[in-house]
C-alpha cells in the first residue's frame, strides 16, 4: 500500500473547490468513488480579472490602458498573440494550485500592494524598492515574447516590463557577484498551494549575471498594456524568453547577487529533470518526454520547438563552448 | 406490463450508471458548443477523456469486490457496461492525442511521442488490452470462448495497473491523485486474492442480509 504523507492531504478549501468541480462535472455515480479530477477547470467563474490596484493616472503609459492593448497582433515570426483571456486563465502557479485554470479564481484575493522588492547581497547600493516607485523609476516597455512551458505548450504574450540590466545598474553589483538569485513571496494565508509541501516554498530561481544582463531578460510588471494580474505573477516577475517558463519566477520580493550558483526550486525538486539553465532546446529531452515539438495554446496539432525558443541570435553566445546536454 | 416506479426500482442502478457514465461526454459536447473548453481545448479534452476512462475503469473493477464484501449482486449487472464505457473514453482519449494534439502527423507521433515518452507506450498498452476485451464482451463471444473468456478478461487488471502507471508517469509533480487512484486499484485487486476475498466475504455472511451466501456461489462463474 502506498502511504500518503499528512503533508499531502488536501487542505479543506481546495477540497471544497474540488467538490464544487465534481458537482459541476456530474461525476460518475456520484459518491461511489470519490475520484475527482485534478488539472481540470475550477467551478468558480474564471473569466473575471480584478481591477489593477493602482489607478491608471499614476501609471507609466505602457501600463495605463483601461482595456487590454498591444501594439501589434503578431510576434516577429508572424504568429498571433494569445488572447488576454487565455493568458490570464491558464497559469502554472503552484503557490495557488496545480490546476492551471484554478489559479485565477484562487488568486483574486491576493494583495499586490503594498509591495517591496529588496535588492541585496554582493552590491554596492543595496536597496528596497516600493513597487510603485520602481515602476516609475525604470523604463517600462512592451515586449512580445513566446513563452515555452517545459510541459511542451507555448503562448505568445505581450508583456510590459523593464530590463533586469536597468535594475542591476542601479544597485551596482560587485565584481565577485556571479549569479542573481530571485525569491518569491511566502504568504500561505493568501496562497493556498503553499500549504502543501509539493515544492520547497518559497520559490527560488536564479540566473548567471551575464544572462540577467542580456537585454531580452526582463522583469514583467504588466501584460497587454495593463498591470499584471495576480495569476500572471503580479506585481513583479521574471521573464527569460529563451528559457522554459518555470524560470520565470512570479511575485518576486527579494533579489540577491551571489557568488555561487543558486539551487532553484525545481532543481531541488527533481535534479535529474530540471537543471539550472533550463534553456529551451529541442535536442535535449526532459527525462520523461520529448522537447522536440510543442503545441501553441489554442491550436490543433504541433509545431517544431525552436532552439533557444527562437532567440538564438540574441543569446546563443552566452553558452558558447558549453555542453548543453550537460548543462540542461 | 411494469409501471414506471417498478421499472425504476428494478433498474435504478443501470439507469444511474448509464447516466453517470455518459455525463462526461455530454459535458464535453456542451462545453464545446458553449466555448468552454478552456484556453487549451486540446489539453482539456485529453485530460477529461483520460480521467473519465481511468475513473470508469476503476468503477468496473470495483463491481466484483463490492459484491464480495457487501453481497450486493445487482452491481454485477453493470460491470460490463462500465467496462465498455471505460473503453469508449480510452478510445476518445487516444483519438484526441493522435488527432487533436498531434494532428495525425506520423513524424511527430513516432519521433516525439511513441519513442520518447514512456507514459505514452504504457497508455497505449493499456488501451490495446481493452480492445479485445471490448470486442469479446458480447454473449456470443462469452459462449464461444467458454472458460477462456474469463481468463482473457482477467487482462483488465493489467490494463488498470498500466493506466495508473501512465498517470503517475505523466504528472509533472503533484502525485496526489495518481496515488489515490493507485491505492484504490491496489485495494480492488487485493480483494480478488482468494484468501482475502474469503476473509472479506466472511463479514458479509455474518451481517444480516437479504440474500446471504447466494452471491458468493452463484456469481462465481461471472467473476472476472
Amino acid at each position: 500500500m502506498i502511504k500518503i504523507r499528512s503533508s499531502e492531504i488536501t487542505p479543506e478549501h481546495i477540497y471544497l473547490n474540488r467538490r464544487a468541480f465534481m458537482v459541476g462535472a456530474g461525476s460518475v455515480a456520484a459518491g461511489a468513488l470519490a475520484l475527482a479530477a485534478c488539472g481540470g477547470p475550477s467551478a468558480a467563474p474564471a473569466n473575471t480579472t480584478p481591477a489593477p490596484t493602482p489607478d491608471l493616472a499614476t501609471l507609466p503609459a505602457a501600463l495605463a490602458n483601461a482595456e487590454p492593448f498591444a501594439s501589434t497582433d503578431k510576434d516577429e515570426l508572424g504568429d498571433p498573440l494569445n488572447s488576454y483571456q487565455d493568458i490570464t486563465n491558464y497559469n502554472n502557479y503552484y503557490e495557488f494550485t496545480t490546476d492551471k485554470e484554478g489559479v485565477n479564481p484562487l488568486s483574486q484575493g491576493f494583495n499586490t500592494r503594498p509591495w517591496q522588492v529588496e535588492v541585496t547581497g554582493l552590491v554596492n547600493n543595496p536597496k528596497t524598492y516600493d513597487i510603485d516607485d520602481l515602476i516609475k523609476q525604470f523604463n517600462q516597455e512592451e515586449r512580445i515574447y513566446r513563452l515555452r512551458c517545459v510541459e511542451a505548450w507555448s503562448m505568445v504574450i505581450p508583456w510590459v516590463g523593464m530590463t533586469i540590466a536597468d535594475l542591476l545598474k542601479d544597485v551596482e553589483p560587485k565584481s565577485e557577484a556571479k549569479f542573481v538569485k530571485f525569491t518569491s513571496v511566502m504568504r500561505p494565508e493568501e496562497m493556498p498551494g503553499q500549504e502543501r509541501q509539493i515544492l520547497n516554498w518559497p520559490y527560488v530561481e536564479g540566473l548567471r549575471i551575464d544572462e540577467a544582463m542580456n537585454p531580452l531578460a526582463i522583469f514583467a510588471t504588466g501584460m497587454y498594456g495593463k498591470p499584471l494580474v495576480a495569476a500572471n505573477g503580479a506585481p513583479f516577475r521574471l521573464i527569460v524568453p529563451w528559457k522554459y517558463g518555470f524560470k520565470g519566477i512570479k511575485g518576486i520580493v527579494k533579489i540577491e547577487l551571489v557568488d555561487t550558483m543558486p539551487v532553484s526550486t525545481w532543481m531541488d525538486a527533481g535534479p535529474s529533470e530540471y537543471g539550472f539553465y533550463a534553456n529551451v532546446n529541442p535536442q535535449v529531452d526532459h527525462q520523461r518526454w520529448s522537447q522536440a515539438s510543442e503545441r501553441r495554446v489554442g491550436e490543433i496539432g504541433r509545431r517544431d520547438t525552436l532552439m533557444f525558443n527562437g532567440y538564438g541570435e540574441e543569446v546563443a553566445q552566452l553558452y558558447a563552448g558549453m555542453d548543453l546536454r550537460e548543462n540542461y | 406490463m411494469q409501471t414506471l416506479p417498478q421499472t425504476l426500482r428494478k433498474h435504478w442502478l443501470w439507469i444511474i450508471v448509464n447516466l453517470g457514465a455518459i455525463t462526461p461526454l455530454l459535458l464535453l459536447i456542451w462545453n464545446f458548443y458553449t466555448d468552454n473548453l478552456s484556453a487549451d481545448p486540446v489539453a482539456y479534452v485529453t485530460t477529461k477523456t483520460g480521467q473519465a476512462a481511468i475513473m470508469i475503469l476503476g468503477l468496473s473493477l470495483a463491481c466484483t469486490p463490492i459484491n464480495t464484501v457487501f453481497g450486493f449482486r445487482q452491481v454485477l449487472t453493470v460491470r460490463k457496461s462500465l467496462g465498455l464505457y471505460a473503453f469508449l473514453y480510452a478510445a476518445l482519449h487516444l483519438l484526441t492525442f493522435v488527432g487533436l494534439d498531434y494532428g495525425f502527423s506520423l513524424k511527430y507521433i513516432l519521433a516525439d511521442a511513441l519513442l520518447e515518452k514512456p507514459y505514452i507506450i504504457v497508455g497505449l498498452a493499456a488501451f490495446l488490452i481493452l480492445v479485445p476485451l471490448a470486442i469479446t464482451s458480447t454473449k456470443g463471444w462469452m459462449k464461444r470462448l467458454g472458460r477462456n473468456w474469463k481468463r482473457l478478461h482477467q487482462l483488465v487488471y493489467g490494463a488498470g495497473v498500466l493506466a495508473v502507471l501512465h498517470y503517475v508517469w505523466l504528472v509533472k509533480l503533484d502525485l496526489l491523485w495518481p496515488i489515490i487512484y493507485g491505492s484504490i486499484l491496489a485495494l480492488l485487486l487485493l480483494l480478488r486474492v482468494p484468501r482475502v476475498r474469503k476473509w472479506a466475504a466472511s463479514f458479509q455472511k455474518k451481517a444480516p442480509s437479504k440474500a446471504p451466501n447466494v452471491s458468493q456461489r452463484k456469481s462465481k462463474p461471472m467473476i472476472a
